[in-house]
């Protein structure tokens, strides 16, 4: 702290001073010299700060690229075709076709045509985006048939679920006895740990012969995309609970069964739970390939689809509808997380507070 | 084994006979471990035997690493030794139980249980109805002074607090002995002084065998009515002595001539080794400046 205190002879007096210097807000010297100092906690207004600019950030480039003319804009839009034959208003075409075609107009003594600065079709602007995302909801799929957007999300979450579920039900009660009884994490550990090194999609087309060409195999690939990694996942969390613990039980007249579900299961709960929060996201990262087995459904489905179309607004959409609802769900478990380990040091209170200062230590007392 | 190191006065042998005359609650028995790591045989206690009777404060004082702490814990179970045998009112021990409750020098309460839950675990774990086992518990944490805290959870409570729910956890069990490792090692020296004196009063109050260790000899003097002194490579016991200075205790007995005797002798029991080291590892001169500090 020698950076902050005041110079020579008035160097704080007592300790008590010294105290009260630490604890004041310090909030108001948002950006102190010492702000990347390695761990060191930030104030709550930094934090909040910092969180939101990493939300503006990316937008801000994404609108600059889109709405600022001479950023990027690699393509002409035909407003004005003139003589040319190939030409249609609307249509994208290079810079350098455009000037060319233009230089022989001007040669043959035709006016110019006429267009604007665009991005190409795959990179929507925000609007298009915001906008495709309220279309998408109020228009009709294009084929009869075709799921709409909200069908298919809403299969998507249901395959997630299933497979998260499954592999839980298994998952988590044996990767709590192997962490707890090393007999069990001997015969057990070695088998999953060979079995996890093979991706779950090559069992696609196993899956698929087994369980049929519908949702069955796609909750397969999500059960053993999980639930290797969830069984030594969680034995790990297991074994790092305190054996102290465990011995301050048994000097306490704790049976074994006792232990088990009077210790362990609670004494891990709160490594577990997150734990699960992570699993989950990877659960989401086996749903592509999921959903592309057999007959493909859901999001996967309705992103080929409308890549097919070239609606790539429509894309967009859909893929921050994936980010919000893993962000919503995370943002959610977190929220609940507190509401169920009352005991768990750092108590931040309500939805957004929480958001904010996540992981993260309040500096104030 | 001589346990004679000060011409006992009259007063002093008539409280040890009527000490001795009290069952034995605790007899540990010619107790050998022996760690084998790594290939290289290492013997941590070698052939420990000693007793403690009913009601006393026993103190095992030893230097760091001489195997009090494997001691404590073949005596409440965790360890099995490599031979020798450990009788509990006269019952072999098997395995941890609640008739040894223990208080570690870690903080061993459960984090997810309040101090009141946390005090009722033993007894729920004995099958004691909820009703008795609340009111019970809570009879503890007013013993130990905690009543006001009786809902906080441990991370709310200060290092003294934690180690007082954990001596009321312990106790609520009626254990036959309290084992302790080292309970205060991690407090400061105030909060120590003030457990120190709290663990009197409920050692008077309640009906408990104390097996006590500690590297602290003022603490071991204070506190005890026998202490233990083990020597370390191998350990064996070194002494079993008689602590002459009169109960009750208060810290002014701290410079009184007994309490002065006992710590110099306990010191000269223990220091041997000390010196050694300063002889093994001679300190280069590292300044240049200022050749008077000493
Ligand atoms: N599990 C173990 N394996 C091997 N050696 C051990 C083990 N536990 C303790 N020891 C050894 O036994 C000796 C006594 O340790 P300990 O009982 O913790 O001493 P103290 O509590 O008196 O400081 C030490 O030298 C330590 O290295
Ligand atoms: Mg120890």
């Amino acid at each position: 702290m020698s950076s902050t205190s005041p110079p020579n002879g008035e160097r704080s007096t007592t300790l008590v001073d010294q105290a009260k210097k630490q604890t004041r807000p310090i909030d108001k010297h948002l950006f102190r010299k010492n702000l990347l100092a390695p761990f060191s906690p930030l104030t709550h207004l930094t934090q909040t700060v910092m969180v939101w600019l990493s939300f503006l950030l990316p937008i801000v480039v994404w609108c600059i690229v889109s709405y600022v003319p001479f950023v990027w804009h690699p393509l002409i839009k035909i407003t004005d075709p003139s003589k040319v034959s190939y030409f249609k208003p609307d249509i994208l075409v290079e810079k350098k076709t455009f000037a060319l075609e233009n230089e022989k107009l001007g040669k043959s003594g035709f006016p110019p045509a006429q267009g604007i600065p665009a991005n190409p079709v795959f990179l929507p602007a925000p609007h298009e985006v915001v906008l495709a995302l309220y279309k998408s909801f109020t228009t009709p799929p294009r084929r009869n048939g075709e799921p709409w957007l909200h069908e298919s999300i809403w299969h998507s979450i249901q395959i997630i679920f299933w497979g998260f579920l499954w592999s839980s039900i298994f998952g988590v009660p044996l990767g709590i006895l192997c962490g707890t009884f090393p007999l069990i994490s001997r015969l057990g550990e070695p088998a999953v740990d060979f079995i996890r090194y093979m991706p779950a999609p090559v069992f696609g087309a196993l899956a698929v012969a087994v369980m049929g060409i519908y949702d069955s195999p796609k909750i397969a690939i999500i059960f053993l995309g999980t639930f290797f990694q969830q069984v030594l996942v969680i034995a790990n969390t297991t074994r790092k609970l305190d054996t102290s613990l465990i011995e301050a039980a048994q000097t306490l007249g704790a049976g074994r069964l006792q232990i088990l579900f009077k210790v362990v299961l609670p004494g891990i709960s709160v490594d577990l739970y997150s734990d699960m929060r992570i699993l989950l996201g990877w659960a989401w990262t086996y749903l592509t390939v999921a959903e592309l087995i057999g007959t493909s459904s859901g999001i996967s489905y309705f992103i080929n689809q409308q890549a097919k179309y070239r609606v790539y607004d429509n894309v967009f959409a859909c893929i921050f509808l994936i980010g919000l609802i893993g962000f919503t769900t995370d943002r959610l478990l977190d929220f609940i997380g507190r509401g169920l380990f009352p005991w768990k040091q750092n108590q931040n209170s309500g939805f957004f507070k929480g958001l904010f200062t996540s992981n993260s230590k309040a500096l104030e007392t | 084994m001589n346990s004679q190191y000060l011409p006992q006065n009259q007063d002093v042998a008539t409280r040890f006979a009527k000490l001795k005359d009290r069952p034995v609650v605790l007899d540990v028995r010619n107790l050998t471990k022996g760690f084998s790591s790594g290939g290289n045989q290492h013997t941590a206690l070698d052939r420990i035997s000693f007793q403690v009777f009913r009601r006393e404060f026993m103190c095992v004082l030893g230097p760091s690493g001489c195997g009090k702490s494997t001691l404590i814990r073949i005596i409440a179970g965790l360890d099995t030794p490599t031979s020798g045998e450990i009788l509990l009112d006269g019952n072999q021990v098997q395995g941890p139980g609640s008739d040894r409750g223990m208080v570690f020098q870690s903080y061993t309460l459960f984090p997810w249980l309040t101090v009141k839950k946390n005090v009722m675990f033993g007894l729920r774990m004995s099958g004691q109805s909820l009703s008795v086992a609340e009111s019970e518990a809570l009879e503890w944490i007013d013993l130990v002074g905690l009543k006001k805290f009786k809902n906080s959870y441990p991370h709310q409570l200060s290092g003294g607090m934690k180690q007082r729910v954990a001596i009321a956890r312990a106790l609520a069990n009626r254990p036959r002995i309290l084992l302790m490792d080292e309970p205060f090692g991690a407090l400061d020296a105030q909060s120590r002084a003030q457990m120190q004196a709290y663990l009197l009063d409920i050692w008077k109050n309640v009906d408990v065998t104390i097996l006590f260790i500690t590297h602290d000899l003022d603490e071991a003097v204070y506190l005890s009515d026998r202490i233990l002194v083990l020597g370390t490579n191998p350990s064996r016991v070194s002494e079993l002595i008689e602590n002459p200075v009169p109960r009750p205790r208060n810290r002014a007995q701290f410079t009184s001539a007994t309490f002065r005797a006992t710590h110099h002798h306990l010191e000269e029991l223990i220091h041997p080794p000390c010196a050694e080291v300063q002889e093994r590892f001679p300190i280069p001169r590292m300044t240049t400046i200022g050749d008077d500090v000493e």
